[in-house]
């Protein structure tokens, strides 16, 4: 029972502040909030090679820097590959590209993610493969009416081995998604659309791991964990900030950052 | 052309465990063929184009061949983003069933024609396009789905016309056919749409008598496009003309303005379509005679163009 210490949820974050600053790009708010989700994710799963490796949705397609930090952790991405961060040319773009090794599906474009899983859960089903979905889903995006038809397919035909993680940081572009588009209760809403659900603080890296424990008969129906997490968690001028869904940081707010999430690390070169 | 579509598809699934069929609701009284026989592989996924879609992407991506089937006019109207991000961008060999093409639903009215549906898929690019003219046609291109890497858009119609030729006119992606040959260099090259060569062809053999020679190419794709075809069809003509059931912008009318940019000298060009959407429904015969694209219309349209020259 092992538990893999934060390091790489650190690590990642340090990723997503260095590679954001370099290319003065990306959401950096929206990639810390899933830094540990997306660390543990990728903990729970195997991305390899072959039909039967599972499948990783990141509906969230903007929060795309925590997921090539990710993959430069478990060593999918060299570890170099975020030099190239929003450059010309370069498929490590602000939103994921499935041409990118580690990445199944491209997103980018709100509300479809959960669409995709669902697909991809039902081809696992029909080809007789034990392999997981897992689809990392923003709060807002539940706004979307497609994410709901596809949960409502996924409750019916009880496709036990997806899993849909919810980013519930309450922050979307022009605000609190209170404000914009009341979810709440989200964890009682999912469960009448007939999924299991669980409730869990998405930046506590214990509670993650047992959320994404599969049990071994798969459980009665597709899962949806609802992960409490902060816009921005772990720098503290970011935190609950819908700003940081797209600002970038000054020199000075760089060097602050990176000595709140972890060691002092290098300059961008 | 809906039985035909269903008996190839069962036909492909027979020798393919990777077909898949998914329905948004639609095609009842059609589709139990597949149901009954590839129970485990056929899901109705509700009234949900959107989801149809991205289902399709999800089952794609993981090696299965999903057939989405659902009506034209709902097909790529609604779920066009889906299909743009899903399976264009993929590259995935999801083939979506738009069934109605045109306002063969007659009487249901203007929410179920699909008269810019052509439009969409020709402007997403990477996907092919498919109209086949009757239950052959349909079934071939069906069966020429096979192995096509990337998506395709196939439009089906509902309204029975026979068979088209000699109703041996097989699909063949990429490709034109000419049902009927002029006698030398042609006065007039019409282009049909699919089912639209019905009315070409009666049209040329109302032309006949007024000594008016034409020739009538089948034109049943859009994408792959058949482009020395129609440039080697239409060089030479007095006139041409497209006829089509979709709105001229973004369809055959299109297709063929912008292929005929390449001729030297480009021929006069009449692109007969659905240039309105202020009209009351009735049945398809009914539509075709009041919007000018039954028989006798092309055919005096035609003449009349011929003689303004």
């Amino acid at each position: 029972m092992e538990v893999r210490a934060s390091a790489s949820a650190t690590a990642i974050r340090r990723a997503i502040l260095t590679a954001s600053k370099r290319a003065n790009r990306g959401h950096v708010g929206s990639a810390l909030s899933v830094a540990d989700l997306v660390a543990g994710i990728l903990d729970a799963i195997d991305l390899g090679a072959g039909p039967d490796r599972d499948r990783f949705v990141l509906s969230k397609g903007h929060a795309a820097l925590a997921y090539y930090a990710g993959l430069v952790e478990i060593g999918l991405l060299g570890p170099a590959a975020l030099h190239d961060f929003c450059a010309d040319g370069s498929r490590l773009a602000t939103h994921p590209d499935h041409r990118v090794p580690g990445v199944s599906f491209s997103t980018g474009s709100l509300g479809q993610g959960v669409s995709y899983a669902v697909g991809s859960a039902l081809a696992a089903r029909l080809r007789g493969s034990r392999r997981r979905t897992i689809a990392l889903v923003s709060d807002a995006e539940l706004n979307c009416g497609l994410t709901w038809e596809a949960l409502t397919f996924a409750a019916h035909h009880r496709l036990a081995r997806l899993q849909i993680v919810i980013d519930l940081n309450g922050s979307q572009a022009f605000g609190a998604t209170k404000d914009v588009l009341d979810l709440s209760p989200l964890a009682a809403r999912l469960h009448a659309f007939g999924f299991v659900v669980q409730e869990i603080d998405g930046h506590d890296r214990r509670q993650i791991r047992k959320a994404l424990d599969l049990p071994p008969d798969g459980g009665p129906g597709p899962r949806a964990t609802v992960a409490r997490t902060t816009l921005g968690h772990g720098v503290s001028f970011m935190e609950g900030r819908s700003e940081w869904h797209y600002r970038q940081m000054t020199d000075d707010q760089f060097h602050r950052a990176l000595l709140e999430v972890g060691r002092s690390c290098d300059e961008p070169s | 052309m809906r039985r035909a579509f269903v008996d190839a598809l069962v036909e492909m699934a027979a020798r393919d465990e990777r077909v898949v069929l998914l329905t948004a609701d639609l095609g009842f009284s059609f589709l139990e063929t597949f149901r009954d026989r590839f129970p485990a592989r056929f899901f109705n996924v509700g009234v949900a184009e959107q989801n149809l879609i991205g289902l399709a992407t999800g089952l794609a991506e993981d090696g299965l061949t999903p057939f989405a089937y659902t009506m034209a006019a709902f097909a790529l109207p609604r779920a066009f983003e889906i299909v743009r991000n899903g399976p264009v961008a993929h590259r995935l060999p999801v083939r979506i069933v738009g069934v109605g093409g045109g306002f063969d639903y007659g009487a249901n009215g203007h929410s179920h024609y699909a008269l810019d549906d052509l439009a969409l898929a020709r402007a997403l690019g990477g996907i092919d396009v498919f109209v086949p003219a009757d239950a052959e046609q349909a079934r071939t291109a069906v069966l020429a789905t096979a192995g096509r890497p990337g998506p395709v858009y196939l439009r089906l119609g509902t309204e029975p016309r026979g068979a088209v030729g000699n109703g041996s006119a097989a699909f063949e992606p990429g490709g034109a056919r000419t049902l009927r040959r002029a006698a030398s260099t042609p006065d007039v090259c019409l282009f049909a749409l699919g089912p639209t060569a019905f009315d070409a062809m009666e049209a040329a053999r109302l032309l006949e008598p007024e000594g008016i020679d034409t020739m009538v190419v089948l034109v049943s794709c859009l994408r792959p496009v058949a482009m020395d075809e129609l440039l080697g069809a239409a060089s030479g003509a007095r006139l041409v003309v497209t006829l089509e059931n979709h709105a001229p912008e973004g369809g055959l009318g299109s297709l063929v303005a912008e292929a005929l940019t390449q001729l030297p000298v480009m021929p006069r060009l009449w692109r007969a379509g659905v240039a309105t959407r202020d009209f009351a429904p009735g049945s398809p015969a009914y539509l075709r005679s009041v919007l000018g694209l039954d028989a006798p219309a092309l055919a005096r349209g035609i003449a009349e163009a011929l003689d303004g020259r």
